[in-house]
């Protein structure tokens, strides 16, 4: 492992690193993340704002503190018993009682009133130029941009990193866990409005450099915005517990100029046209094997294993669906299993993914049906 | 004070006791309701009134257009497709609209299915009047059948002015299980 | 109530019979002992896990169920057992009562509590699993998501509910009606004042828990829809009830800590309580406040601004109260004459480590702030810097402080004072860090995490068996002093103790204060 030597060299220092890097805490670059000790201001004025209340408050505290502690430390040296002190016996004075109730209470007043006007800032949501509802499931994230005509564009974004890199037989990438096959996009300099909600339990949306946390919760739509300065990509995960995969369900949000933006939602919409065709389409074994393995690592590996052999879910490898009849097997893929972790998964993945991934599934791990399923037989099962 | 018995020991658990009895219904039958009201009254979650908003509004107004945006979920195991017909509307205070949402049954069996509304921003839900919604009821459906699900409504003259845009959602969760057994708790 | 002049009972019927309050307090201290080893253990296995990025001991499913046993074990079986055992050696010796005022009562109240345990802890073999909720057990995770044994976490947390009300009427009872002749509420000892106030907070709000749990059971068995959009309920509500009894039981665990390490500070600096007066009433304040600020563990749930914005402001004030505290504990110290025992270093340890939990406190209190801090490992950091430095080393102080008065043995400074240092450097490297992962971007509840944040959470690792391991010692210096430890008869063990407690035999005998002392 890549980090191990340093990882180590830095333990045998960790006091003095822990030190340093208080010391330090104003001043890390949001550059490189590897050891961030600090809250970083982000690429929004909100984050730069709440990034500011919060060292505002730290160092108060910090101040409080070196107070509190020097003079209980000043104590702890020089009235101890060892140097032949004797104690005194005073225990109250009023005065001093309220100096200290009173003198809080306006350093109090003092942190509420940016506190204040940072939060009045934030739950200003008014006249963001577009809109994306995000929807959390168990445990991916789906997004979908409103469009004023209802050409909306939706997908899933699912966690990418490999299982291998997971479970320690292949080297991990440098953004382990905060990588997703499909990140959502938004442009620069952009009020972005997020409408945020739930498909199964609570979830909570948050990406630390756009500052943004927002609960999803199932049934209730929560809104949150955002307004990134700088283009990048800004990569955050899942906050609230919402399962067994609740780690592995990261936020990747490509921020890209406007013209950029404009152009990967016309593709994006292409795309969405481009499988509407090749619903249309025949397709050959070989053809469905490749899209469906892809399918498969993406939607079913983690509760079905690699090789089918199961897990979680019951095992693909021999199954008597996979190798049951046609519309039995569709209809477990595109209905789920109620009350079970196995999902209806016919609206999460387009009639082209299913037919290949079903195919996939019949046709590997030593299955070998040599049946095709085809865009259209998945088009009319759903339909009836 | 108040004393329940002679003996104060047996008086101060009765007392005690009773508190903690008092605070277990307290649960029931304060907090939840207390709760309802609020959201109804805060429109905490976006939550608008289940019922059919019955007054007259003083007139349309003109001036001003507010845009209301559609949005459709389906809760986990709700096979159905559900959406709105128009995505995005652009209507005036006080004037009377109409839409309609789809739904369509894919499954061979009868299903019922149960839309619950949430508006955002949740402060404009308490503006949000619904004079006809198929979410006031269950909405039952045959398999393989669709339906077209109509919806009416009336922005309050008095949403605060700073509101141009209202989302109303609805998620729509599978309910055939909870029909005809017992009654939902509120 | 059996007769008064014998000793204790023989053989297992002593135990399971007894109601006599040193015999149930000293089995509150066994039973939470071991119930904070269990749920170390379970820290073990996260910790273990935590160590290297990627999963290499348990799933990710195991590993949920292991976040939720350690919060409901340390919380529901570790610190507020430990206490109620407390509570009951202590109080009726400091108030100058012969026992609790329901001994019976008192029996029952400790011997419910193993067997809902035993439920509780029995779900890890279960079709299932154990809880896989967290120990705050959001709705509807622990609902329509729950696994099967669920329903059998619903029933402990009933039984060990019922459990702390019955202790706490009998504590309430006990203070309000059994004090020597001369013991006015404003002259007993802050340890009983504290416990008191925490008594009342149980009272009121483990009912709440229970409606709460109630209320989960039905709708998971029922029909009901107290919880779930579909049938008109709201999630969101679970948060509101459980956070109207979770934030109470946040000063349920930490008032009683407040209130050993207020009889501890004076002893050692030999010097009286400084603000006495104003101690009692900052924690009744606190008290107070605890019932309007639930909502800050919510922030994020989209809550209304007015509502954030009411919560913050509430919530910021505990502030007040909290340095009240603080300030009159270094008082108490100032130009005193100290020495430094292991209990003394236990409270100084607490004072330190407590006080930068509390400003972290402070700083999560900011709304906006929150909207970073909340569901990552900073909070994680925050609460065990209350919980754990602040609960947990003001009770290791206590054994130290009263072992000497229960057993008639000294225990060994030496081992003590090490058992303070290994914990206070173990403590600080296995929290301090997790403050900087957690601002740094990583949620709290997770199995494994971004390369970033590896070589924090090694150390962190590494300080948790540190610190898991100085347990070990200080279970070892206990049983040695209880079997071999020097013994010692004098009935004021500390030379700047006051208090009844001081004032009878060492060990104390099994019954005490027959006949009401005199207090003047």
């Amino acid at each position: 492992m890549l980090l191990k030597a340093n990882r180590l060299r830095e333990l045998a220092l960790g006091p003095v690193l822990m030190l340093l890097s208080l010391a330090s805490a104003g001043a890390a670059a949001a550059g490189d993340k590897v050891n961030q000790v600090n809250m970083a201001p982000g690429a929004t004025e909100i984050g730069q704002s709440i990034y500011d209340l919060h060292m505002l408050i730290f160092w108060i505290c910090v101040i409080i503190g070196a107070l509190v502690f020097g003079v209980m430390f000043y104590s702890i040296y020089y009235h101890r018993k060892s140097r032949g002190v004797t104690p005194s016996t005073f225990h109250e004075s009023t005065k001093v009682e309220i100096a200290w109730t009173v003198v809080p209470f306006l350093i109090l007043i003092g942190m509420a009133v940016p506190a204040t006007s940072t939060l009045l800032d934030i739950y200003d949501f008014d006249d963001a130029e577009m809109d994306v509802l995000i929807t959390g499931y168990q445990w991916k994230w789906k997004y979908e941009y409103l469009d004023e005509n209802g050409e909306n564009v939706s997908f899933f974004s699912n966690l990418r990193t490999p299982q291998g890199e997971i479970y320690n037989t292949a080297e991990k990438g440098e953004h382990y866990l905060l990588e997703v096959d499909e990140p959502l996009v938004i442009p620069v300099d952009t009020k972005v409005r997020f409408l945020v909600t739930a498909n199964d339990v609570i979830h909570s949306w948050w990406v630390p450099e756009l500052a943004v946390k927002k609960d999803a919760i199932p049934g209730f739509i929560n809104e949150t915005w955002t307004k990134a300065s700088v283009e990048g990509i800004y990569r955050g995960q899942c906050a609230e517990l919402c399962g067994k995969d609740h780690g592995f369900m990261p936020v990747v949000v490509n921020v890209v100029s406007k013209d950029e933006y404009a152009g990967w939602l016309e593709t994006k919409k292409a795309e969405a046209a481009e499988i509407r065709e090749l619903m249309a389409q025949t397709f050959t074994l070989d053809e469905l094997m490749t899209r469906g393995k892809a399918v498969y690592e993406r939607n079913c590996l983690a509760c079905h294993g690699a090789n089918g052999e199961g897990g979680v879910g019951t095992a693909i490898a021999g199954s008597a669906i996979a190798m049951g009849d046609v519309s039995g097997h569709l209809e477990i893929g595109i209905n789920g299993v109620p009350g079970s972790a196995m999902q209806a998964f016919g609206g999460q993945i387009n009639d082209v993914e299913m037919a290949a991934v079903i195919t996939y599934q019949r046709n590997a791990f030593g299955n070998n049906m040599g049946d095709l399923v085809q865009p259209i037989d998945v088009y009319n099962h759903k339909k009836g | 004070m108040l004393r329940v018995s002679s003996n104060p020991v047996v008086d101060t658990v009765v007392k005690l006791a009773s508190t903690a009895v008092i605070m277990f219904a307290f649960v029931f039958v304060v907090m939840v309701p207390l709760y309802n009201v609020l959201c109804d009254a805060l429109g905490i979650n976006g939550k608008t009134s289940g019922e059919a908003y019955t007054s007259v509004q003083a007139g349309v107004d003109e001036s001003r257009t507010v845009t209301i945006q559609f949005v459709a979920t389906n809760n986990e195991g709700m096979p159905w497709d559900f959406g709105p017909s128009v995505t995005m509307m652009k209507v005036h205070p006080g004037a009377s609209n109409d839409t309609v949402f789809h739904a369509r049954n894919p499954l061979p069996r009868a299903m019922v299915a149960q839309a619950i509304p949430s508006v955002s921003p949740s402060r404009a839900a308490a503006y949000f009047h619904k004079t006809e919604c198929f979410c006031f009821n269950q909405q039952p459906l045959d398999g393989d059948s669709s339906a077209e699900m109509p919806l009416q409504f009336i922005i309050d003259r008095d949403l605060p002015s700073d509101i141009h845009t209202i989302t109303l959602s609805y998620t729509i969760f599978d309910v055939t299980d909870m029909v005809g057994g017992s009654i939902a708790a509120r | 109530m059996g007769d008064h002049h014998h000793g204790p009972a023989k053989g297992l019927s002593r135990w399971l019979f007894t109601t006599n309050h040193k015999d149930i307090g000293t089995m509150y201290l066994w039973f939470s002992f071991s119930m904070f080893i269990l749920g170390g253990a379970f820290a073990m296995i996260i910790r273990a896990e935590l160590f290297q990025p990627g999963m290499q001991l348990v799933n990710p499913a195991f590993f949920n169920q292991m976040t939720t046993l350690h919060g409901l074990v340390m919380v529901f079986g570790a610190i507020m057992p430990s206490f109620v055992g407390l509570a009951n050696w202590m109080i009726p010796m400091m108030i100058g009562a012969p026992d609790m005022a329901l001994p019976r009562m008192n029996n029952w109240s400790f011997w419910i509590l193993p067997p809902a345990f035993l439920i509780l802890a029995s779900t890890l073999f279960m079709e299932g699993g154990a809880p896989n909720f967290g120990w705050t057990f959001y709705a509807p995770l622990s609902t329509t998501y729950a696994p099967p044994s669920v329903t059998y976490f619903i029933f402990s947390i009933h039984v060990l509910g019922l459990s702390s009300i019955m202790g706490s009427i009998n504590i309430i009872a006990t203070v309000m009606n059994m004090r020597a002749p001369g013991m006015t509420y404003m002259k007993m000892p802050l340890f009983v004042w504290t416990w008191l106030i925490t008594a009342f907070l149980l009272v009121a709000v483990m009912p709440v828990l229970a409606g709460a749990v109630t209320m989960m059971l039905m709708d998971i068995h029922f029909g009901t829809s107290f919880f779930s959009a579909a049938g008109g309920g709201d999630p969101v509500l679970f948060q509101h009830i459980f956070w109207f009894f979770g934030h109470p039981e946040v000063y349920i665990i930490i008032l009683p800590a407040f209130g050993v390490v207020s009889q501890i500070i004076p002893t050692f600096a030999r010097k009286p309580l400084f603000g006495y007066d104003s101690m009692v009433y900052a924690t009744a304040a606190i008290a107070f406040l605890s019932f309007i600020v639930w909502a800050h563990h919510m922030y994020t749930v989209g809550m209304p601004v007015a509502g954030e914005l009411f919560f913050m402001y509430a919530t910021m004030l505990i502030a007040v109260p909290t340095g009240v505290k603080v300030f009159n504990w270094v008082t108490t110290m100032w130009r005193g004459a100290m020495t430094f025992e292991t209990p003394m270093l236990f409270c100084m340890g607490f004072l330190v480590l407590f006080t930068i939990g509390g400003f972290t406190g402070l700083m999560l209190s900011i709304a906006p702030a929150d909207f970073q801090y909340h569901d990552s490992y900073f909070v994680v950091a925050h609460f065990h810097y209350v919980m754990v430095a602040g609960a947990v080393f003001s009770m290791s102080a206590a054994v130290y402080y009263w072992l000497p008065k229960w057993c008639g043995r000294m225990y060994n400074e030496t081992m003590g004072k090490t058992h303070f240092w290994i914990s206070f450097v173990g403590f600080n490297i296995t929290f301090f860090p997790q403050h900087f992962v957690g601002l740094a971007g990583m949620p709290r509840r997770i199995p494994d995490y971004a390369l970033q944040f590896a070589d924090f959470n090694m150390m962190s690792s590494i300080g948790a068996f540190i610190y898991g391991a100085s347990q070990i010692l200080f279970l070892y210096n206990v049983i040695a002093t209880i079997v071999a430890g020097k013994p010692t008869s004098e009935a004021k063990t500390w030379e700047g103790a006051e208090g009844l407690e001081w004032t009878v035999a060492t060990p104390a005998p099994y019954h005490t204060f027959e006949t009401p002392p005199q207090v003047r």
